[in-house]
């Protein structure tokens, strides 16, 4: 059975996305990208040094793989605008992460900047993923300026604590017609896996791949849960229950006679 | 409120009855919080957290990670001119210290620039003594316009300015503040500034403010050590950084620790911070805010600097030189000696070594873009 994932024009089989931060050398990124086999990596563009190859980031990221430029840094919609305009320039491709921060401490996410953001570089031609606070009206607004798919938090950036947001997220899944993407926060496979089992479309990680003691066998395990919690999902997993059921009901005979 | 009203509350805090009350049973307590208050901050500096080192040295390290990643971001000085007309008693360059004058050319700026943009650096911090006459904003800006085609963040170092001057800086391409209050006791600022326009502390404690109200995207403070007691010219800088991101949000704020160092003029630190009140400085701060940045420059020997790699620090300067022009032909005398005289790849190849990524580029200036 085939199960792709489409955003823009374009069709994945993994559902793991990776980012490329925090890591402690950026030699790992190959073996780490292999390992989970993901497809999509995102690559801060305030790290991307087209004069410096040997430590540029970009050039770590297998050349198969779709390079998702990030806004990291971006304190509003025209700063986030300028950087995926310059990444575009940089030769980094059409697909960009919007990510647009005011707030250094919990490193939350501007909603209502990300909105104006995503709708001017939508109507460019980019594809574009905007990350933001699980929201059911922002969702729609990003949805109608233009989003390829939707990136909700799961806790915040860096913190590893998990699916926190998960009843907002399953609302999106429920109620938003494009690919939601949990993005941030998801610290353990076990928590990868609970979010596609959910229904979303697919997950990104970093820290929790990036400061591991083997980040590469951590990026492998990853991958697996991803794929163990998409096929629980359309497995159609049994319903959770107040009471319990029999698997050999006693008064079974009643009904066929 | 600015931050000078604000530390106002302290003015007649008695810190040492408060440092003598805490006992270990409450550092224990405070380590394992998730979120500390500035109390739970003073309570880190204090003599009795000495004791518990260790443990806050593995939880800073668990943030600094989580937060940061293992990498440590590289940058380097680069002196424009040491014309000053302060005459601090702790610095090298005070205008009562007779050194040759020299500011740079702008082919002499241009021949710096190319040194350092050799060794892969994209991070730089410019610095100039104080005189508006002889450094004044327009050069300044002038050099920037030279630096950024060479560099993606360049960060000043120099006299405070007023809020429309940070301006017109970042619009030329400033996207970083370092500025030190050199000492947050008004009564010893007095004393170590006797003459000059910086003997202004209020304009000096408010220039991080006004570099934020203007757009600033990261902003450095710090305290120089050696001049008064550590320990609560350290609560005085946690919460200066404190201050300033609750204030802005926004900015990337961060910290130095800066240790006096020998230089012309030899005036000795009044107070010694030995290298274990250095750390605990470090670990307490990272505790309190475990997203501020803290820098360590090249004040600090190089055995030194190696272990607080992972104590901490996020932000390192390299292949350093504190006189103006010291990177090309012409040489004068530096600010300071510097201690660690590694050049950026011997650096770089220290943070491999203890799987660290030395990052050479973290910000994009960002152009008009249209």
């Amino acid at each position: 059975m085939s199960d792709i994932l489409k955003i823009g024009d374009r069709e994945l089989t993994s559902r793991l996305f990776l980012g490329t931060g925090k890591f402690s050398s950026n030699k790992l990124i190959p073996d780490v990208v292999k390992a989970s086999g993901a497809q999509v990596v995102t690559v801060a563009l305030r790290r991307v040094d087209l004069e410096y190859e040997e430590e540029n980031i970009a050039a770590f990221v297998p050349k198969d793989c779709i390079l998702m430029p990030n806004t990291s840094g971006a304190r509003n919609a025209q700063e986030a605008v300028r950087i995926a305009r310059l990444a575009k320039a940089a030769g980094c491709g059409n697909w960009v992460k919007i990510e647009v921060i005011t707030d250094n401490r919990y490193l939350l996410p501007d909603n209502y900047e990300t909105i104006k953001a995503t709708e001017i570089l939508a109507a460019e031609g980019f594809v574009v993923l905007p990350y933001m606070s699980p929201d059911l009206m922002v969702a729609k607004k990003l949805v109608d300026a233009g989003a390829a798919a939707i990136m909700p938090l799961g806790s915040p950036i860096g913190s590893n604590r998990g699916l926190k947001t998960k009843e907002l997220v399953r609302i999106l899944v429920e109620e938003i017609p494009l690919p939601i993407i949990v993005d941030a926060g998801i610290g353990r496979p076990s928590e990868a896996a609970e979010a596609m089992e959910m229904g979303v479309a697919a997950v990104l990680v970093n820290t929790a791949i990036a400061t591991a003691g083997n980040p590469v066998a951590m990026a492998r395990a990853f991958g697996m849960a991803v794929e163990a919690g998409r096929t629980a999902y359309l497995s159609g997993p049994g319903e959770i229950l107040d009471i319990a059921r029999a698997s050999s009901p006693l008064t079974g005979f009643l009904r066929d006679s | 409120m600015s931050f000078y009203e604000e530390m106002q509350r302290y003015g007649a805090y008695d810190f040492e009855g408060f440092f003598a009350r805490i006992a270990g049973a409450e550092i224990e307590k405070i380590i394992i919080k998730n979120h500390l208050t500035e109390r739970d901050y003073l309570a880190l500096l204090s003599p009795a957290a000495e004791n518990y080192l260790e443990e806050m040295a593995r939880k800073a390290h668990r943030l600094t990670v989580q937060h940061f990643g293992r990498v440590i971001l590289l940058y380097t000085p680069l002196y424009l001119s040491n014309y000053c007309v302060n005459n601090c008693i702790y610095c090298g360059f005070q205008v009562n210290n007779r050194i040759e004058r020299k500011k740079l050319t702008p082919a002499e700026v241009r021949k710096e620039a190319e040194i350092i943009a050799a060794t892969g650096l994209k991070h730089v911090l410019i610095l100039t003594g104080e005189s508006r006459k002889d450094s004044p904003v327009s050069y300044i800006r002038d050099c920037v316009e030279i630096l950024k085609q060479y560099f993606t963040s360049i960060s000043i170092e120099i006299y405070p300015l007023e809020e429309s001057e940070y301006e017109e800086l970042i619009s030329a391409g400033v996207d970083g503040l370092t500025i030190y209050q050199e000492v947050y006791d008004e009564e010893i600022y007095a004393q170590v500034h006797p003459a000059g326009p910086k003997r202004n502390y209020r304009f000096r404690i408010e220039a991080p403010e006004r570099a934020c109200r203007a757009g600033m995207r990261t902003v450095n403070v710090g305290t120089l050590l050696g001049l008064h007691q550590w320990r609560t010219e350290a609560f005085f800088t946690g919460l200066h950084a404190d201050y300033l991101q609750n204030m802005f949000p926004e900015v990337e704020v961060s910290i130095s620790p800066p240790r006096m160092r020998p230089h012309l003029g030899g005036f000795q630190p009044r107070v010694e911070v030995s290298d274990k009140n250095l750390v605990q400085y470090m670990l307490a701060f990272r505790l309190f805010m475990p997203r501020g940045g803290i820098t360590i420059s090249t004040r600090e020997r190089a055995e030194l600097r190696d272990h607080l790699v992972k104590l901490g620090a996020t932000k390192m300067s390299a292949g350093s030189c504190t006189a103006v022009g010291g990177r090309s032909e012409y040489y004068s005398t530096g600010q300071f000696e510097i201690s660690d005289e590694r050049s950026v790849s011997e650096m770089a190849g220290m943070l491999y070594s203890q799987g660290y990524q030395p990052v050479y580029k973290d910000w994009q200036f960002l152009s008009d873009g249209k």
